[in-house]
C-alpha cells in the first residue's frame, strides 16, 4: 500500500514536471510543425538565469519568497528574448525548407546556446535551494516529501487550465485552431499568420523555459543540463501525439508513472522503459494516442 | 563498365595514395585520419537513406551495437583478430537493422526520425544501467590483432588504417554500384512521390528496408573501427542521441553528390572539432552548430557542392 502511495505520487510529481516542460514543445509543433531540439536551451537557459536570480537575491539579503518573482520573471525573460531571436533571425527563413532541416537548424541552435551559457555562466554549478527551504516538507500517509516537488503538481493544473482555456474559450485560442488546420486558407481568410507564429513560438520558449526555472532549486545547474530533457519531451510529445495538449497530459501521466514504477521496483530499467514506450506507441500508433489521423497528398 | 566510372576511378587513385601516404604522416594525422574514416563509413550509410529523404535520429544505435560487439567479444571471450571483430560488428549491426527494418520501413519523415530515436534511446538505457555493459564508463579496447600477427602501437594503427582504407574503398564503390543500379536508381523517385511509385509496381517498403540494412551495415563497420581506433567504446559519446546527431551533421556537411563526399567531410569534421576543442575548449560545440547553421543556409548541398563547383568552373574556362 505504501509502495503504490510512493509511486503514485513520485509519479505525480514527475508527470506535473513532464507536463511543464513538454507542453511548450507540443504547441509549437502543433502550430508551426517544427520539432524543435531548441527547446532544451529554453530549458536549460530558464534554469540559470533562475538559479542565478535566486542566489544573487538571497546574497544581497532579500527574502526567500522573492526566488518564487524570481523563477517566473527569469521564464518570461528568457522565453521572451531568446524566443523572439531565434524565431526572428533563424526559423522564419526556414518555413519553406524540409521539416528534417528545420530539426538540424534547431539542432545547430542548440549546440550553440548550449556554448553561450558557459561563456555566460561558467563551468560551475548554481544552487538555489531557498524557495525549496522556504516552502518545509509534509507527511502522507508515513511518507514524507518536500512540498515544493508537491507544487509542481499544482503548477501543472495551472498551466493546463490556461492552455485549455486559451485555446478555447478566446479569440486567440481560435485563430490559433484554423492556423493548425490550415495555414494557407487562414492566411486567405485575412489572419497574421507570421504575427501568430511569433507568439505561438514564444509561449513556447516562455513554457520550457519555466520548466527549467521551476526545477532550478532542486537540483544542482550544471552545463549539459537541457540534453535529457530533449529526448524526454520528446517522447512523451511522440506518445500523446505531435501537437496535441491533452496528448501531452497524457504522454506525461505515462512516462512519469511508468518511470516512477521502474525507479522503485526495478531501477535497472529506469530510462528503458520510457523508451520502450514511446517506442510501442509509434509502433502500434504512430500519430501518437491523441493526434487525428492525417490524408496524405498523393 | 566498373572501370569507366570516373567515380570509381578517382576512389582508387585516392586509395594508393592514402595508403601509401599513411607510411609517411605523422600519427597524429594518422589518427584524424583513422576517425574521420571510421564515421564516414557510416555517413555514406546514412547518404543512402537522405537521398531518399529519410534522415534517422537513430543510427547511434547500430554505430554502438558495432563498437560493443568489438568491445564485448575481447572482453568476455578474448577474441581480438580484427576480421572477427569487424564481421561481428557489421553482423549484429546489420541483423538488428534487418529486424527493426521490418517495423520501420513503414514510417516516412518526422516519424522515421522519431521511432530510429526511439529504439536508439532503448540501447542506451540499457547500457546507462547495465553494470555487466560497463554502464556509463564503457570499456578500453585492446588493439586488434591480424591472422595471430599481434602489432603494437604505431605500426598496429597503420595496419588499421591499411584496412580502413581498403574496407572503405569498397564500401564506397558498392554504394557507388548500388546508385547506378534499377533499385537505387529508385532512390530520388521513392523521396520525390512513393505512391507513384507504387503504382509503377516497385515494393517502396522493400526498396527502402534494403537501403535500411545497408546503412546499418555501414555504420555497424563504422562503429567497429571506431571502438578499434579509439581504442574505447562509452554510451555517451557513441550511443546517445548527441551521437546520431553528429552523424546526420557530417551527412550534411558532406552533402549528397558523391559517395567520395563522406569521406572529406568526416574528415574536416573531425580537424574542425580537434582544433576547436583546443582554440577554445568553451566554444567548440558553438563552432560545430554554427557551421550546422552556415550550411544549411548557405551550402544546401554540403562541401562536395563546393567541390564540384569549383571543378565546374574550371572546365567552363
Amino acid at each position: 500500500m505504501d509502495l503504490a502511495l510512493t509511486i503514485l505520487l513520485d509519479g505525480l510529481v514527475f508527470s506535473s514536471y513532464l507536463f511543464i516542460v513538454s507542453v511548450g514543445l507540443t504547441i509549437i509543433f502543433g502550430v508551426m510543425k517544427i520539432l524543435n531540439v531548441t527547446h532544451g536551451s529554453f530549458y536549460a537557459w530558464g534554469a540559470y538565469v533562475a538559479a542565478f536570480l535566486i542566489s544573487t537575491l538571497a546574497e544581497a539579503g532579500w527574502p526567500d519568497w522573492i526566488g518564487f518573482l524570481a523563477i517566473f520573471a527569469a521564464a518570461i525573460a528568457v522565453g521572451v528574448v531568446l524566443g523572439l531571436i531565434l524565431e526572428r533571425v533563424i526559423l522564419q527563413h526556414m518555413y519553406h525548407r524540409d521539416e528534417v532541416l528545420i530539426v538540424l537548424a534547431t539542432f545547430g541552435t542548440f549546440l550553440v546556446l548550449e556554448d553561450v551559457i558557459l561563456l555566460l555562466f561558467g563551468v560551475d554549478p548554481y544552487f538555489a535551494y531557498q524557495p525549496m527551504a522556504l516552502l518545509g516538507s509534509v507527511e502522507i500517509a508515513g511518507i514524507f516529501r518536500d512540498n515544493y516537488s508537491l507544487s509542481l503538481i499544482g503548477l501543472a493544473v495551472v498551466v493546463a487550465a490556461v492552455c485549455w482555456a486559451g485555446l478555447t474559450r478566446t479569440k486567440w485560442g481560435k485563430l490559433l485552431t484554423a492556423v493548425i488546420y490550415d495555414r494557407e486558407i487562414s492566411e486567405a481568410m485575412g489572419i497574421d499568420v507570421t504575427r501568430v507564429y511569433i507568439v505561438t513560438f514564444v509561449l513556447g520558449a516562455i513554457l520550457g523555459a519555466l520548466g527549467g526555472a521551476y526545477i532550478a532549486p532542486t537540483v544542482s545547474v550544471a552545463p549539459g543540463f537541457g540534453i535529457d530533457v530533449i529526448v524526454l519531451s520528446f517522447a512523451v510529445v511522440v506518445i500523446g501525439g505531435m501537437g496535441s495538449i491533452p496528448g501531452a497530459l497524457i504522454g506525461a501521466l505515462a512516462v512519469g508513472i511508468a518511470r516512477a514504477f521502474a525507479v522503485h521496483q526495478y531501477p535497472q530499467v529506469e530510462l528503458f522503459v520510457i523508451y520502450a514506450v514511446m517506442a510501442l506507441v509509434l509502433v502500434f500508433r504512430p500519430e501518437g494516442l491523441f493526434a487525428p489521423a492525417k490524408a496524405r497528398k498523393i | 563498365m566498373l572501370l569507366a566510372d570516373r567515380t570509381v576511378q578517382g576512389l582508387t587513385v585516392a586509395l594508393v595514395v592514402l595508403i601509401a601516404a599513411g607510411f609517411f604522416i605523422p600519427e597524429w594525422m594518422l589518427n584524424q585520419l583513422l576517425f574521420g574514416f571510421s564515421r564516414a563509413l557510416a555517413v555514406l550509410g546514412l547518404m543512402v537513406l537522405w537521398r531518399t529523404g529519410l534522415v534517422s535520429f537513430g543510427h547511434a544505435l547500430y554505430f554502438g551495437l558495432g563498437a560493443y560487439s568489438v568491445a564485448l567479444l575481447q572482453k568476455n571471450w578474448g577474441v581480438t583478430d580484427f576480421f572477427l571483430l569487424l564481421i561481428a560488428g557489421v553482423f549484429v549491426a546489420s541483423l538488428v537493422g534487418f529486424l527493426l527494418g521490418f517495423i520501420i520501413r513503414r514510417y516516412r519523415d518526422i516519424f522515421f526520425a522519431m521511432l530510429n530515436l526511439a529504439f536508439s534511446m532503448i540501447l542506451y538505457g540499457i547500457l546507462v544501467k547495465s553494470e555487466p555493459l560497463g554502464s556509463t564508463d564503457g570499456f578500453a579496447v585492446a588493439q586488434p590483432t591480424f591472422l595471430g600477427v599481434a602489432l603494437e602501437g604505431t605500426p598496429g594503427k597503420l595496419a588499421l588504417f591499411v584496412a580502413l582504407c581498403i574496407f572503405g574503398y569498397f564500401a564506397a564503390v558498392a554504394v557507388q554500384l548500388y546508385l547506378g543500379s534499377t533499385l537505387g536508381r529508385l532512390t530520388t523517385a521513392i523521396r520525390d512521390n512513393d505512391i507513384r511509385v507504387e503504382y509503377l509496381g516497385y515494393s517502396v517498403e522493400q526498396a527502402i528496408h534494403v537501403k535500411y540494412v545497408m546503412s546499418t551495415a555501414l555504420t555497424g563497420a563504422a562503429g567497429a573501427f571506431m571502438a578499434m581506433a579509439l581504442g574505447q567504446v562509452d554510451p555517451d559519446s557513441m550511443v546517445n542521441w548527441t551521437a546520431s546527431g553528429e552523424l546526420v551533421f557530417v551527412t550534411i556537411l558532406s552533402g549528397p553528390g558523391s559517395v567520395a563526399a563522406p569521406f572529406i567531410g568526416s574528415v574536416i569534421f573531425e580537424l574542425l572539432r580537434t582544433y576547436a576543442f583546443e582554440l577554445v575548449p568553451y566554444a567548440w560545440q558553438m563552432i560545430v552548430g554554427g557551421t550546422l547553421l552556415l550550411i544549411i543556409f548557405f551550402l544546401p548541398g554540403g562541401v562536395w557542392s563546393l567541390l564540384s563547383r569549383v571543378r565546374g568552373a574550371r572546365t567552363e574556362s
